[in-house]
Order: structure tokens, then C-alpha cells, then sequence
């Protein structure tokens, strides 16, 4: 079978790493789209870029070899790209996206509504040629729906928990959705420009803030990025470290996740156990690390948190807690009647819908996509550790609460195997100075993150932050289709999408 | 299920002493709030949550707070879903020109008397966030605050140390400092 390298056309790049970057002619970019569209290749991330000229970028995956990637650049300067939307679906959020930041219009496009930006910001494209925004917020358009007995509900951006904003506009005839339509942006902070110009280590600052509950995982993909930029060696024993707190960050989030899940089908029992369980983790972690969610301790270079014997049996005591837990409660989840008739059939993402948006994480897995970015393309010190992905195939609420519970089996092998194995020697290297660009992974709890750098002068000129909700926010508007209102909360917990992540 | 009921019974609560108020947010209740004003918060406060633009990290720790080590609702504190039920508005995040407008009619929306609590770093001035178009600033740039909890994110027993402080007497350890 032909290499994505070799189907795709284009002059390559010098100092992009680890993976080639090709600039392409307009029609290099519509045989890319092609390949998203056919399902050879999948879509990794989209993004702008102004410096030196406008130009977008686009990361894709061999569909069926997962380790080989392409990142495809195409020069704009006359501010429009051919969309790859009006091709493949999962771009056109990415594309709206560019269009309201940059101000580069994708020709063709099936949807032109701006994303993220809601109005507010005074300034139009903030990361290309900005202009003032018009002082009259323009209204925004939600899709039209026409038929008998419908009636909708708008929800958020503050919503009735404790979780983040976003805009929900339910139209239901009766009890049962008939479309959900995501409005999202609510938390949008500028990260990006923020990043232009940063140095390095205010630059790990922010990627560590980009999504709090995947902090690890994105202080990992950044420093993969930078490292790839700036051909640095992290020593073992930092990639074994960054490896111990990315599992337990992952302990943490899944086990508060499933107590939640069970918690939206009003069985707080769950909930109450999997708190206690997920607390020892993060205090474990505070114990080993100075900080429950591990914020900052992830850099380029390596890691600032060095892990002491003690400490370490600190976090076996806690993984031994939960593996005396877990069985009871998984078996109470699995034999509870009531709670199994909410999860059971509810929010089914089809396999198909997950393979075509690339889907991530339990998400993707609960719906046969056995993605995971430590297997492919894989990172140390994962190729030596021994752990497996699960999959399901049913795509139901149910199955991405098994999938979570499978992971949480495969972390605590994991941390056991690594605290055992863990090297002697330093636990980073100085990452300053230089230029290049580099491509960084991470796989968080909720899938993988992308990371793409390019450094000059030592500082960054550009980065690009792409988390894996982007490919799952426009899957749970499908799963809710034919749903009862009163089981989105349930479907929404079980994707437990980054809003803070996605807006950026 | 009945087995892990009764064991929850034979079993010591897990839930730790409460801390003590926390020194500094008594200070600047103190300074912010009338010794009348306090005496009606009484013993039971309704909490409304805000997320402004917070990366949800603070989240996270709000979370643990009704977990069975920390146990929020024995101190007569609880979250409410409506801002319609609450006392008191515990806003996290720098806040989002975005969610500006949904801050303000959020505060707008709960009954006086009212008190604002800002949780986190980039509650307090924008934290690492603070200068982009985007972001509007601290929570006081936008509603008036009463208390600030800081931390990236504060752990759950910081918050709770602040959280305590509106609760203390108006006339007990406030007055000191």
C-alpha cells in the first residue's frame, strides 16, 4: 500500500520533527482531503498560522498505521483554503474555527457560522490581521428545524453542576431529542496568543493550564513537541516519572468518572466509593509529586519532581486500596438492575461515526476504535511496559464506562510496573535556546492530545494545542439523536468532553 | 450493595476535622463585609458554582470537596444548581469576555443578600491568562467580590478553610486582625 508521503504530493520541510512536514499546492491539499474523506487517512488537527504568511496546516494519520503521520501545509495569501470540510465533516468545526481566529476562509465550506468566537472580544482574528469587531454583536444562527409538535430547549452556558460552560440547544418532540446542536467557545482564553513569543518554560505553564484535568497529559505532549523541536534527550528516568503521574492522572480521572457516570443515573452510591478512591490517588500524588494534579511537573527537558522509595510505596499503598476496592463496586455496577437499564443502549456512538472522526480515547474505544497514542505512534517508556487497550463494540453509555474500568485494571499494572522498573539517574536536562519545529503526542484519560510547536530564538513563535474533545463534542450530538432528554447528562458525563480544552 | 452499606457502618467515618478558618480570608471578610451582613449568613449557605473560563482544574478540587474525606454539607454548606437557590457564588476562572455577560446576569439572577467568593489564581486577576483579548480579568472586574481563595487550583482543604470563614460568628475571630 502506498505511503500517505508518497500519495501526497508536496516540497518538504526542513527541521520538522519527528514527523515530515510537506507544503503543498491547492491540489495537494484537496488530494489530502480525499484520503480523510475515503477513510485511507485520518484527521489529526487543523490549524492557522500568520508568520511569515498565511498559511494553514493540516496533520493526518495513516488510517490503517497509525505511527505515520504527515503534517500538510498550504500557503493562503489570499486568506481562502479549499475546505476539506465540504469533504470530511470532522474539519468543519477546525475550519470555523481558523475562519474566526485568522480570517481565513475555507472555499466551499458546508458551514460558515463563526466558532469560538461569540461576539465579545472587540477584535476580529485575533491571531491573523486583527480588526475591530463591529459594535453590534451580529445574532448567531442555529440550525433550522421544522416539523410538528417540537419544542426547544436552550441550556447553558451555566449549567446546573459543577462543570464548565458551553450552550446546548435541545429540540425534542416530546420527551425525545431529535437534534442537539453544541454552541461552545464559553471558555475560550486566547491561549494560543498567549503562547506567541512566550519562552519555553511560561510556555509549559500554559499548556499545563490548557485542560486541568489532563495537565500531565498535555505538560507531555508539549514537552515531546518542544524536545522533537529542539532534538533534546530526556534521560529515562524522567520518562519513566512522566509516564508514573500520567497514569495516575488517569486513575484519578477514570475513577471519578465512573462514580459520576453512576452518578447522572441517580445511583450516588457509585459515586460516594469511586471519590474515596479517586482522593487516594491525589493524595498520593501530592504526597509523591507537591501537587494533587500534578500541575508544572511535566517541562521540556524532563520532569521537576523527583519520586523518593517512600513515596513510592506511598502510591502502592494507594493502588492497593483500589485493587482491593474495585472488584466490589465494579460488581455492583455490573449487577444493579436499575443503573445497567439507564447505561445499557443509551448514547450509542456508531463505529463507523468513531473511524471517521478519529475519535480518541473511551470514546473511540467504546465504539471499536482501538486508537491509543502509547501503542502508535507511541512514546518511551511505553514500547517496554506491558499493558493492553480495551475495546468494546457496543458504543452505549455502558461501554465507555467498561472501557474506563478496563483502564483503570491496565494503570495499576502500569504504575506497578514502572515504580519497579524506574531507572536511576537525572531527572531532566536544560531545554533553552534553539529553533525548530516538532510534533507532539500525549495519550490523556479522555484520548490524545496533539501538540504542534515552531521555535525560534529560543521562544515560541507558534503553538498549536488540539484536544481530543474536538473529535468527540460533534459524535455526542449524534449519540443523543432518539435519546431521552433526561439521559443527556448521563450521555454527556460518559464523553466527559474538555470544554476548556476545546475552547482554548 | 447491602454489604457495603453495613461495612460503611462498622467501618470509622473517613471524614476529617474541619480546619480552622482561614486567617486571611476572616481579614478580608471582615474588611468587606458588615458585622449585620454576616449575622444573616447564618449557619446555612447555598452555593452556586461559576465556572467563568477556569482551564477546570479548580473544578476538580470544588468536586472533592462533597467527597467522604472533606464532606461539605456537614458544615450547612451545599451546592445548588439554580443561582436563583443561592447564597453565595463561588466563581472560578479568569474570567472570559465570553462568559462576561453570563457572569454578570448569573450575579444579577441571585437573590440578595449575596456574596461573591473568587477561587483561584485566575479568579483573583487573570493569573497566567491575564492580558489576552479574550479575557476580561479577575472576578472583581466584573461583580463585586467578597472573598478571595487563591491557589492553582487551591486544594480542597484551602477552600475549605475559606469557605469556613463565612460561617464564623461576626463577632468570634474576625474582629481581631
Amino acid at each position: 500500500m502506498p505511503s500517505l508521503a508518497d500519495t501526497i504530493e508536496g516540497k518538504r520541510v526542513e527541521g520538522h520533527r519527528p514527523w515530515p512536514r510537506i507544503v503543498v499546492t491547492a491540489d495537494g491539499w484537496r488530494g489530502a482531503a480525499i484520503e480523510l474523506a475515503a477513510g485511507r487517512a485520518t484527521l489529526l488537527g487543523l490549524w492557522g498560522d500568520a508568520d511569515p504568511a498565511p498559511l494553514v496546516h493540516m496533520a493526518i494519520s495513516d488510517a490503517t498505521a497509525a505511527a505515520e503521520i504527515l503534517v500538510v501545509s498550504l500557503a493562503c495569501p489570499d486568506q481562502r483554503f479549499p475546505s476539506v470540510g465540504v469533504l470530511h465533516p470532522p474539519a468543519i468545526r477546525l475550519e470555523r474555527a481558523i475562519q474566526s481566529l485568522y480570517g481565513y476562509a475555507p472555499t466551499g465550506a458546508p458551514d460558515d457560522r463563526p466558532w469560538l468566537d461569540l461576539g465579545f472580544w472587540n477584535v476580529q482574528h485575533p491571531l491573523g490581521a486583527r480588526r475591530p469587531a463591529p459594535a453590534a454583536r451580529p445574532p448567531y444562527d442555529f440550525l433550522p428545524v421544522e416539523g410538528e409538535a417540537l419544542h426547544q430547549i436552550p441550556v447553558g452556558p451555566v449549567h446546573a453542576g459543577i462543570i464548565e460552560p458551553g450552550h446546548f440547544r435541545f429540540t425534542a418532540t416530546g420527551e425525545t431529542v431529535v437534534r442537539l446542536e453544541q454552541r461552545l467557545g464559553y471558555v475560550h482564553k486566547g491561549i494560543e496568543s498567549l503562547m506567541a513569543g512566550a519562552t519555553i518554560e511560561r510556555a509549559a505553564k500554559l499548556a499545563a493550564r490548557t485542560s486541568g484535568d489532563s495537565t500531565v497529559a498535555y505538560g507531555i505532549a508539549f514537552a515531546h513537541a518542544v524536545e522533537a523541536a529542539l532534538r533534546i534527550d530526556v534521560p529515562p528516568r524522567a520518562r519513566y516519572l512522566r509516564a508514573l503521574m500520567a497514569e495516575l492522572e488517569r486513575l484519578a480521572n477514570h475513577l471519578g468518572d465512573i462514580g459520576a457516570v453512576c452518578n447522572d443515573a441517580s445511583f450516588s452510591i457509585m459515586h460516594a466509593h469511586c471519590g474515596i478512591l479517586r482522593e487516594h490517588v491525589l493524595r498520593a500524588a501530592a504526597a509523591s509529586f507537591g501537587h494533587r494534579l500534578m500541575m508544572d511537573r511535566v517541562v521540556p527537558g524532563g520532569v521537576t519532581a523527583d519520586l523518593t522509595p517512600d513515596r513510592a510505596m506511598q502510591i502502592r499503598n494507594a493502588l492497593q486500596e483500589i485493587r482491593r476496592r474495585l472488584p466490589q463496586l465494579v460488581n455492583l455496577y455490573d449487577n444493579t438492575a436499575s443503573l445497567q437499564d439507564r447505561t445499557v443502549g443509551t448514547g450509542i456512538v456508531r463505529a463507523e461515526w468513531a473511524q471517521q472522526f478519529g475519535a480518541g480515547g473511551f470514546v473511540g474505544r467504546a465504539s471499536g476504535r482501538i486508537f491509543d497514542a502509547r501503542k502508535a505512534p507511541g512514546y518511551a517508556p511505553y514500547d517496554t511496559l506491558d499493558f493492553s487497550v480495551p475495546i468494546f463494540a457496543e458504543g452505549d453509555v455502558n461501554a465507555r464506562v467498561w472501557v474506563r474500568i478496563r483502564e483503570v485494571e491496565q494503570s495499576l499494572s502500569l504504575v506497578e510496573q514502572i515504580i519497579r522498573r524506574l531507572p536511576d539517574g537525572p531527572v531532566a536536562v536544560p531545554a533553552e535556546g534553539g529553533a525548530g519545529e516538532g510534533l507532539g503526542f500525549a495519550e490523556a484519560f479522555r484520548g490524545d492530545v496533539l501538540v504542534a510547536v515552531r521555535i525560534e530564538g529560543g521562544k515560541i513563535a507558534r503553538c498549536h494545542l488540539r484536544d481530543p474533545s474536538w473529535f468527540q463534542w460533534p459524535l455526542l450530538e449524534a449519540a443523543i439523536e432518539g435519546n431521552i432528554v433526561a439521559d443527556f447528562p448521563l450521555c454527556n458525563k460518559s464523553f466527559n468532553c474538555s470544554y476548556s480544552g476545546h475552547d482554548l | 450493595m447491602r454489604r457495603m452499606l453495613l461495612e460503611g457502618l462498622a467501618r470509622r467515618p473517613l471524614t476529617e476535622k474541619p480546619p480552622a478558618a482561614d486567617d486571611a480570608a476572616l481579614a478580608e471578610l471582615a474588611a468587606s463585609l458588615e458585622r449585620a451582613a454576616r449575622r444573616r449568613l447564618g449557619r446555612s449557605l447555598a452555593i452556586r458554582e461559576v465556572d467563568a473560563g477556569s482551564c477546570n482544574g479548580c473544578e476538580l478540587e470544588i468536586h472533592a470537596l462533597n467527597n467522604a474525606f472533606y464532606d461539605l454539607e456537614r458544615f450547612g454548606l451545599r451546592f445548588v444548581a439554580s443561582p436563583r437557590h443561592a447564597d453565595v457564588l463561588l466563581v472560578t476562572g479568569p474570567v472570559t469576555k465570553n462568559m462576561r455577560q453570563a457572569l454578570e446576569r448569573t450575579y444579577r439572577a441571585t437573590p440578595d443578600p449575596k456574596w461573591v467568593v473568587a477561587l483561584g489564581d485566575c479568579a483573583t486577576d487573570g493569573g497566567i491568562f491575564a492580558g489576552s483579548y479574550a479575557v476580561a480579568g479577575g472576578v472583581s472586574n466584573v461583580v463585586p467580590v467578597d472573598l478571595h481563595i487563591r491557589g492553582c487550583p487551591p486544594s480542597p482543604a484551602a477552600i475549605l478553610k475559606g469557605l469556613i470563614a463565612l460561617l464564623e460568628p461576626a463577632n468570634g475571630r474576625a474582629a481581631v486582625r
